[in-house]
């Protein structure tokens, strides 16, 4: 991807910046100008208006990656989920602060900040979100956790698990 | 002067999920590191992820930060992000950061560099233009994922973590009463440009160094303020490992007690820059109004700048409970191998030139 893209795209990838219909109060990621849902009656032109996501969701699917894409070989395997924000839009990213086992369907999960990519040693760094799950004080990861097996979320009784 | 009631609004810090033990680390190098582990007082030391760096940590730490005190990005007049792990030599750190929580575009914004106490000092910076009105918050952090050179005794305790303050004049949970430092020509540690892992004096990093600066600086701070190792609740110094800030503390007369928030190198490491301002943040996870604080940085080369502050009753308002304690970092992480650690830290030759 070019240096001028990315950048472009910089608002949404930072900061998970989207839109929201002032008439219908539907909330899209990534930004629209006009709202799908009213543009039968022209009611949404120029009533979108900005709006940044919280970075709440949850994961809807996921699948885990064994063949990675360029610059994520230190990172096999890892899991790429779709995820629903708690404002409805449907988000792709990778999920990062977990073994890949501990993905599950339903999973609550919150916008991290990374890395997204490098362009070698000596050119520009891509950062945007992926996703980490929502950790609440004194149930985090305690040294060795990830040795016994993770409870599963009560919405996933048998996650269907897709193995790129 | 009501100016002069300036200090904390707001922290957020944190620390990647990554632990590794100074014996796992002397296993490959033939030495007893579980030893020198009890040496240093660090039990573990925290390592980033493949995608996690100066930038990122910064940026996490900050979110917190402003989440908690319900800070408006937009309002932010100042960033500085104090590190020597800066992702670019050339390409501002602070401009990313000052990005990915929407403070831009009507801010100053810098990178500051001064070994471990850049952060310190982007505090310093934060005050005085707090204080003048020229901006309403300033937001001073301190981040490091800093390296060691495979082997070395840095190896062992250098590593990963941030610390992000936003600095202004309302609400302030802990004011600034007062803010010196000391600052000599000190050749303790150094990276020359184009090195990958710093140089350092050996013992030479001890008593002419980070213990006369500290200590120096301890004792103007006393003058200046007036004050005795009693009439603090809390102390913080830097920790470049366990053993330093605890024989400090004991010369200068403070008690274990008063120590203990402070001290977080033993389960985390080094994390440089934000050392000091993580230990900061643990004091003020537990902290009750009145409390008096004591902040004694210090970076290589050398500098202390130490903090006298005051928590206030604003603390009963501020919602400490969004984010992550700092307990949670203490406790919390995933060992990993020395091996996944090399190729996490790069230290694996990929064949690339
Ligand atoms: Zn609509």
């Amino acid at each position: 991807m070019t240096i001028a893209r990315f950048w472009r795209e910089t608002p949404r990838r930072y900061n998970l910046g989207g839109s929201r219909c002032s008439v219908c109060t539907t909330v899209y990621f990534p930004p629209r100008t006009v709202c799908p849902t009213c543009t039968a009656h022209r009611q949404s032109l120029g009533k979108m208006e900005p709006f940044q996501l919280s970075g709440e969701g949850e994961v809807v699917t996921f699948s885990i990656v064994h063949e990675p894409a360029e610059g994520f070989e230190m990172q096999v395997p890892y899991a790429l989920a779709i995820v629903k924000a708690v404002e409805g839009p449907l988000l792709t990213g990778q999920v990062v602060n977990v073994v890949p086992e501990e993905v599950k369907i339903g999973l609550k999960v919150h916008a991290t900040f990374r890395k997204l990519r490098e362009e070698g040693a000596a050119g520009v760094i891509h950062y945007g979100y992926k996703f980490a799950p929502k950790e609440e004080a004194g149930t985090g990861p305690r040294a060795g956790r990830e040795a016994e097996p993770a409870p599963t979320p009560a919405l996933s009784p048998d996650p269907s698990r897709a193995r790129a | 002067m009501q100016n002069m009631n300036a200090g904390i609004v707001s922290y957020g810090v944190y620390v990647p999920r990554y632990r590794i033990t100074p014996a796992e680390i002397g296993q490959v190098w033939g030495v007893d590191g579980a030893a020198m582990g009890q040496g240093l007082n660090i039990e573990r030391k925290s390592v980033p992820a493949p995608d996690e760096d100066t930038i990122t940590i910064s940026t996490e730490a900050l979110r917190v930060a402003l989440l908690r005190a319900k800070i408006d990005p937009q309002e932010i007049g100042a960033l500085y992000v104090g590190s020597e792990s800066h992702p670019y030599a050339v390409k501002p750190t602070a401009t990313i950061v000052a990005h990915a929580v929407g403070a831009t575009p009507h801010l100053t914004a810098a990178d500051y560099e001064f070994a471990c106490k850049a952060g310190t000092a982007a505090i310093q910076t934060c005050l005085g233009l707090v204080r003048s009105e020229m901006i309403r918050y300033g937001v001073a952090i301190g981040t490091d994922t800093s390296q060691g050179a495979p082997g070395d005794a840095l190896e062992y305790s250098a590593s990963a973590g941030g610390g992000a303050l936003v600095i202004g004049r309302e609400n302030v949970i802990a004011t600034v009463n007062h803010t010196v430092s000391y600052t000599t020509d000190t050749p303790d540690f150094w990276r020359r440009e184009g090195q990958r892992y710093p140089s350092h004096g050996g013992r030479f990093t001890g008593e002419p160094a980070y213990f006369r600066h500290v200590s120096e600086c301890a004792k103007s701070m006393f003058q200046a303020a007036g004050t005795t190792t009693k009439d603090y609740t809390h102390v913080v110094f830097h920790q470049p490992n366990g053993k330093f800030p605890r024989r400090i503390g004991t010369q200068l007369g403070f008690t274990d007690d008063q120590m203990k928030y402070g001290m977080v190198t033993p389960r985390i490491g080094n994390t440089y820059s934000a050392a000091a301002l993580i230990g900061l943040a643990n004091v003020l996870d537990h902290a009750k109004p009145g409390e008096r604080i004591l902040v004694v940085g210090y970076g290589s080369g050398a500098g202390s700048d130490a903090f006298d502050l005051t928590v206030t009753d604003a603390l009963a308002g501020y919602n400490r409970s969004i984010g992550l304690p700092v307990q949670f970092f203490l406790d919390g992480g995933v060992e990993l191998s020395y091996s996944v650690y090399a190729k996490f830290r790069g230290k694996i030759d990929m064949g690339e030139a």
